[in-house]
């Protein structure tokens, strides 16, 4: 199956990751059938779909977090930067600080809120001295849009902050070790809309300088904060392109019938 | 089962097909006043006229309870893709149907005026011109209901059909008028209302284009004219 190739200006840039004929199975079950994509830097990418669509699962392969899964198995090429990512030198931990993860559940660590954002720094090297990492911690806090909630309370525990908060505070957590690119499973999913708007407020601040992708079951937050959409049925890419296109005039009957509220 | 419905939540289909029910209703009124308007012109009917005028009320009420149904399915039912094509579509139609009923409205007001200035011939095609034009205006609705696009270009290419009887009635009019002074007044009435005529022909080619749309997300191609009445005509 050919990928649908959205109608728009030629990117400046070439892909920040690309997937080509990705296979996934669990055990014998297939996930995954056949999916070709392309992630553009400063864009979010919005993966939709129904229940057990394959969406999460392919999110997933972009930084190999299905390694963790023992009966699961990935074919076709996946790259960052036109690097294969499951080539055998490959260093996974290096490239899930590079492509970063946020999840539904917000899970921070057990720790305070300067120490959660301070790991990931620490054990990849990234700061030469305590002062290095007050700016680093600073610099990652006013990024996800919780510095001024925080800063006086800098050693409280991450996880004595709101849902919102603590979202907020992993998404800080997977930017300070300087990702290019940003997974986010559903991360509102777990949110009032008040937290909600403010983490789709925050992704859009985000996209100027990352490649965001994001998987929701909410078709209007896809809407909302994205500029591509891809759509998932049954482990197959349906359809993907520009997201105003997708939800004005889709081109094919399953997109259509999914996103009008006729499927199932 | 109404077409492109069964939504996974049937309130949402049951507000389409109300949408849709409220605006065949609307787009009769206006087409049963063009009609009855020129009924009354032909009759000398000074009641009907009457009646054509009151019931304007009627298609003015239906539009304010359209767009507040339209504004309502936007906020509670976010509809997408041709669904939202749909409902935007119906808001931009009432508007344009509440004016095809103003101009047969406006018709209507006129017949007074000519009946009481005595004998006149109202041209024997403003009947046949005032038919077409509610044909289009029938046909066109029903393709929105229907989602037919087809329908909808159809309804475009008979504008050429009013345009020509306009051009018509024009001429003979003017002829009328020139050799018949005494009666100018009428025959400009007379010419006011083939121009409504006209005026609703091209409205009902309005909302064909706003119903392809509607049901492609495509625009229809330019479509051929009449030829314009004041352009020199060859002898």
């Amino acid at each position: 199956m050919t990928m649908i190739q959205p109608k728009m200006a030629a990117s400046v840039q070439s892909p920040k990751m690309t997937a080509r004929n990705v296979n996934v199975f669990y055990g014998d079950k297939q996930a995954i059938d056949n999916v070709s994509i392309d992630v553009d830097m400063e864009n979010v990418t919005a993966f939709i779909g129904p229940s057990g669509c394959g969406k999460s699962t392919f999110l997933r392969t972009l930084n190999r977090m299905n390694d963790t899964v023992a009966s699961a198995r990935v074919e076709g090429e996946i790259t960052l930067d036109g690097e294969d990512i499951y080539a055998s030198g490959m260093d996974v931990v290096q490239l899930r600080a590079r492509v970063g993860m946020v999840f539904q559940k917000p899970n921070p660590f057990p720790k305070s809120i300067y120490e959660n954002i301070a790991y990931g720094p620490r054990i990849h090297g990234l700061a030469a001295s305590k002062a290095d990492m007050d700016v680093m911690v600073e610099r990652s806090l006013r990024r996800a849009g919780l510095w001024d909630e925080v800063k006086d309370r800098l050693h409280d525990s991450g996880t004595a902050l709101s849902g919102g908060q603590q979202q907020r505070l992993c998404i800080g957590r997977a930017i300070a070790v300087e990702p290019e690119v940003i997974l986010m499973d559903e991360p509102c999913s777990a949110l009032d809309p008040i937290a909600t708007a403010k983490i789709e407020e925050l992704i859009h601040e985000l996209r100027g300088n990352y490649a965001i992708v994001i998987v929701t079951h909410n078709m209007q937050q896809a809407a909302r904060v994205s500029q591509r959409t891809a759509f998932f049925h049954l482990g197959t890419l349906v359809e993907y392109g520009v997201t105003s296109d997708i939800f004005t005039n889709p081109r094919q009957e399953r997109t259509k019938d999914y996103i009008t509220g006729r499927y199932g | 089962m109404a077409l492109g419905s069964e939504h996974t939540l049937k309130a949402f289909d049951e507000d389409i097909d109300r949408l849709r029910g409220l605006i065949s209703e609307m787009g009769g009124r206006a087409e049963a006043a063009i009609t009855e308007s020129i009924t009354a012109l032909t009759r000398k009917d000074l009641e009907l006229a009457a009646h054509v005028v009151e019931n304007d009320k009627k298609i003015d009420e239906l539009e304010t309870e359209i767009e507040k149904l339209v504004v309502q399915t936007i906020a509670l039912r976010a509809p997408m893709a041709d669904d939202l094509r749909e409902v935007v579509a119906a808001l931009k139609i009432v508007g344009v149907v509440e004016r095809i009923g103003d101009y047969a409205k406006n018709i209507a007001k006129r017949v007074p005026l000519i009946v009481e200035s005595g004998s006149i011939k109202p041209t024997t095609l403003l009947p046949a011109m005032a038919q077409v034009a509610g044909e289009m205006v029938h046909d066109v609705l029903n393709a929105f209901a229907a989602r037919d696009a087809d329908l909808a270009a159809a309804v475009c290419n008979r504008d050429k059909v009013v345009d020509d009887f306009y051009n018509s009635i024009f001429r003979t009019l003017v002829t009328y008028m020139m050799e018949n002074p005494r009666h100018i007044s009428e025959s400009a009435h007379l010419l006011f209302i083939a121009k409504n005529i006209e005026r609703i022909g091209d409205h009902a080619t309005n909302v064909a284009e706003m119903v392809y749309f509607a049901a492609t997300g495509q625009r229809l191609p330019e479509r051929e004219r009449g030829e314009h009445p004041t352009e020199p005509h060859e002898e």
